[in-house]
């Protein structure tokens, strides 16, 4: 049993308590997930000024009690002690936007009137002050009837104050009894009405504004300077995805390889060497060389959360996602899908109409994925010719860029026909709010990158290595009798499971080792190139330098209409086990995860074996 | 509702069609045309009888969606919500 005291933090989105959970708990954060769905549960340790450890749980933000999202379902569960592996919390600190009293203070009041000991954090008031609002603490705090404790969480005002409240109500002993309310204040209007009556009563106005936004959205909501903006800061974030990961992925794939070299020279020949250099350490290897590229995207991704402008960019894309059936609000998940699909698909969990959200699940995976660039990176140094089509234009370059417009472009084929088919239903409405602008704080852009950068490790020193140690002892094992005349590989497990798939594979124009890659690649895309790599060292008998010479090997021995249906294949293909894993988390079983398969494989052999056919009629 | 009845009837118009840079104060919302998860939505955004209103941007291919100040805060939405709003429009200060 956990004694420490759990202390919940709840509040409106926006009103920032993620910067204040940051503030309260440092870098002492655990995140998980709660069994059966995939909201993340965010919690840390805190002291009290007196040293008492509290258990800070930062919940997910939202508007109401009533669920309508996932994330709220959560809220609510917590709060009511009916979420299944939490604790119910022996108290509340309810985190306010002060420029925003009205809105906020409806949903602090419903929390107040669950009866848990409540303390209200008062945040941003110097955004308040900027704004021209006055607010009188002491009138709020007396017609709340909670204490209130004015925040500024992104200069760290008002955390010791906070703390020494909680620690207050350690002291009384409230903070041990816990009694939880099923009466929930659900009548929006009447709550929406006190709560004006309080915000109006503690606030003196003057010329409320809020400069800096109105501001900056007359150019980025700009009928015509919006679009433009986006196309910019997307061209930049993807560009620099390439430009900035360069350096540092080469230097993991140096550091990774003198890593094989020493275990190499450090152990006696013989099958565990082999096990460790070929299989452990070229296999993940190959793997890890991507966390530059996926940090660099998440970098991006959260800077454009923590400043508001992700909002603006759904803004404005929402048109265009309405003419296939979505909303703009999609667009944030599948923007994310870019770096991985996971997070994109858990980011779904804040649509609320569950046709949308379904659909946008389901084409998530079509997004060019982080996990995608090892095996277009290898393929198309291998047989794209490195000449320029247009001066500064490489053919190389704009070969890849079209396989992500292929993803896209599939993407909302699939949508269009998906919202129009399996999830039709009413089009989805568009309603957000859109925050006000904000200084991203950079401790907590490196708090959420080393988080990401975690999870990536966890799965690369996990699944990528397993799947990569089994391939490793399928390939290499049974080993050939003497005088065996083809070769090594044939002989082997994977071998005779590859050439059993082979004529499955053969009318798409791809041969035995495609099929033997592409079987362990269902455990992560990237695995197809380690899989390649080891299944060609090992055919050709040398076992060192994996995969520097891979591209030359490749080169040899399949065609470019091969080539060319392999990428092709790995656009539409579902070749993640952990996405299958998450889909199915999300969408509560197994029909639309199944459906999902099913309807990518197929469109993968489609389009693969057309390119195939097409190349060929083209005498390529 | 009893209070579109009277004559302030005459000088409504919906969301969707206030003219920029003119505030209105919200004189009714017709919860019936909306969907259940968009009126929700709407209340809880904090959009109310009385409070005020006024259009800012609107989306860059046409029409949708608009982008509106409803009391303090900024919302996006789409002008099928939009025209559920009744807005009566206030002299300009």
């Amino acid at each position: 049993m956990n004694s420490t005291p759990l202390v919940a933090l709840v509040g409106n989105p926006n009103a920032g308590k993620s910067a204040l959970f940051n503030a309260l708990t440092g870098a002492r954060q655990k995140v998980g997930n709660y069994p059966g769905v995939t909201v993340e549960r965010k919690s840390g340790r805190m002291a009290l000024p007196d040293g008492r450890p509290i258990e800070m749980l930062d919940l997910p933000g939202t508007y109401s009690l009533v669920p309508s999202s996932p994330d709220e379902a959560v809220t609510h569960d917590v709060l009511l002690g009916k979420q299944a592996g939490e604790r119910l919390p022996s108290a509340l600190v309810i985190v306010i936007d002060a420029t925003n009293l009205d809105n906020h203070l409806r949903f602090a009041l419903q929390l107040i009137a669950l009866g848990l000991p409540c303390i209200v954090a008062l945040n941003m008031v110097d955004m308040a002050k900027r704004d021209g609002l006055e607010i009188d603490v002491d009138k709020l705090s007396a017609d709340l009837g909670v204490p209130v404790i004015p925040t500024v969480a992104v200069r760290r005002r008002g955390i010791e104050e906070l703390k020494a409240a909680i620690g207050n109500f350690a002291r009384s002993g409230a903070i041990a009894i816990a009694p939880g309310s099923d009466a929930i204040h659900d009548d929006v209007i009447t709550l929406q009405r006190r709560a004006r009556a309080i915000a109006v009563a503690s606030t003196t106005e003057e010329n409320f504004k809020r400069r800096w936004t109105h501001r900056a959205d007359g150019v980025a909501l700009h009928p015509v300077l919006g679009p433009i903006l986006l196309a910019a800061l997307l061209f930049v974030m993807f560009q620099a995805v390439f430009a900035w990961a360069a350096v540092p992925a080469d230097m993991i794939d140096a550091g990774m390889a003198a890593l094989g070299e020493a275990a190499g020279n450090a152990m006696p020949e013989g099958f565990l060497r082999s096990l460790i250099v070929e299989g452990l350490i070229a296999g993940v290897g190959a793997v890890i060389v991507f966390l530059p590229q996926i940090l660099i995207l998440f970098f991006f991704i959260l800077l454009l959360e923590a400043t508001g402008y992700m909002v603006r960019a759904a803004f404005i894309m929402d048109h265009l996602m309405a003419r296939v059936g979505l909303s703009g609000r999609a667009f944030i998940p599948l923007l994310s899908s870019f770096a991985c699909a996971i997070p994109g698909i858990m980011a779904t969990r804040t649509i609320d109409d569950p046709k949308d959200r379904l659909t946008t699940i389901l084409i998530a995976p079509l997004m060019t994925c982080s996990a995608r660039l090892p095996v277009y990176a290898v393929i198309i140094a291998a047989f794209i010719p490195e000449r320029n089509v247009l001066p500064g234009v490489g053919l190389q370059g704009l070969v890849l860029f079209l396989l992500y417009v292929l993803g896209v472009t599939g993407a909302m084929l699939a949508a269009f026909i998906l919202r129009r088919t399996v999830t039709k239903g009413p089009p989805p409405g568009f309603m957000m709010e859109m925050p006000r602008y904000q200084a991203p704080i950079p401790r907590d852009i490196v708090l959420g990158l080393w988080q990401r950068a975690l999870i990536f490790l966890r799965r690369a020193g996990t699944i990528i290595a397993f799947t990569t140690i089994i391939l490793w002892v399928l390939v290499s094992y049974p080993k050939p009798p003497a005088g065996f005349a083809q070769p090594a590989i044939d002989y082997s497990i994977a071998g005779r499971i590859a050439n059993g798939l082979e004529p499955l594979v053969r009318p798409i124009g791809f041969n035995r080792d495609i099929a033997l890659a592409l079987i362990p690649a269902m455990a992560a895309r990237e695995v197809a190139v380690s899989a390649l790599a080891t299944v060609y060292a090992i055919d050709d008998g040398d076992e060192n330098q994996q995969a520097q010479s891979l591209v030359g090997r490749l080169h040899g021995r399949w065609s470019l209409p091969t080539a060319l249906a392999f990428l092709v294949w790995f656009v539409f293909a579902p070749q993640c086990i952990s996405t299958i894993a998450v889909v199915r988390r999300e969408t509560n079983g197994w029909k639309w995860t199944g459906f999902m398969l099913f309807y990518l494989f197929v469109l993968a052999y489609i389009a693969a074996g057309a390119t195939y056919w097409a190349s060929i009629a083209l005498g390529l | 509702m009893v209070r579109s009845m009277d004559a302030a009837t005459l000088t409504l118009i919906t969301l969707d069609k206030l003219p920029f840079k003119l505030v209105g104060r919200i004189a009714h919302i017709d919860w019936t045309t909306l969907s259940e998860r968009d009126g929700r939505r709407l209340r809880e955004l904090g959009a109310d009888e009385g409070v005020l209103v006024e259009k800012l941007h609107k989306g860059p291919f046409g029409i949708d969606p608009i982008a509106c100040r409803v009391g303090r805060m900024t919302v996006a939405l789409r002008t099928a919500q939009a025209a559920a709003i009744a807005v009566e429009p206030e002299a300009k200060p």
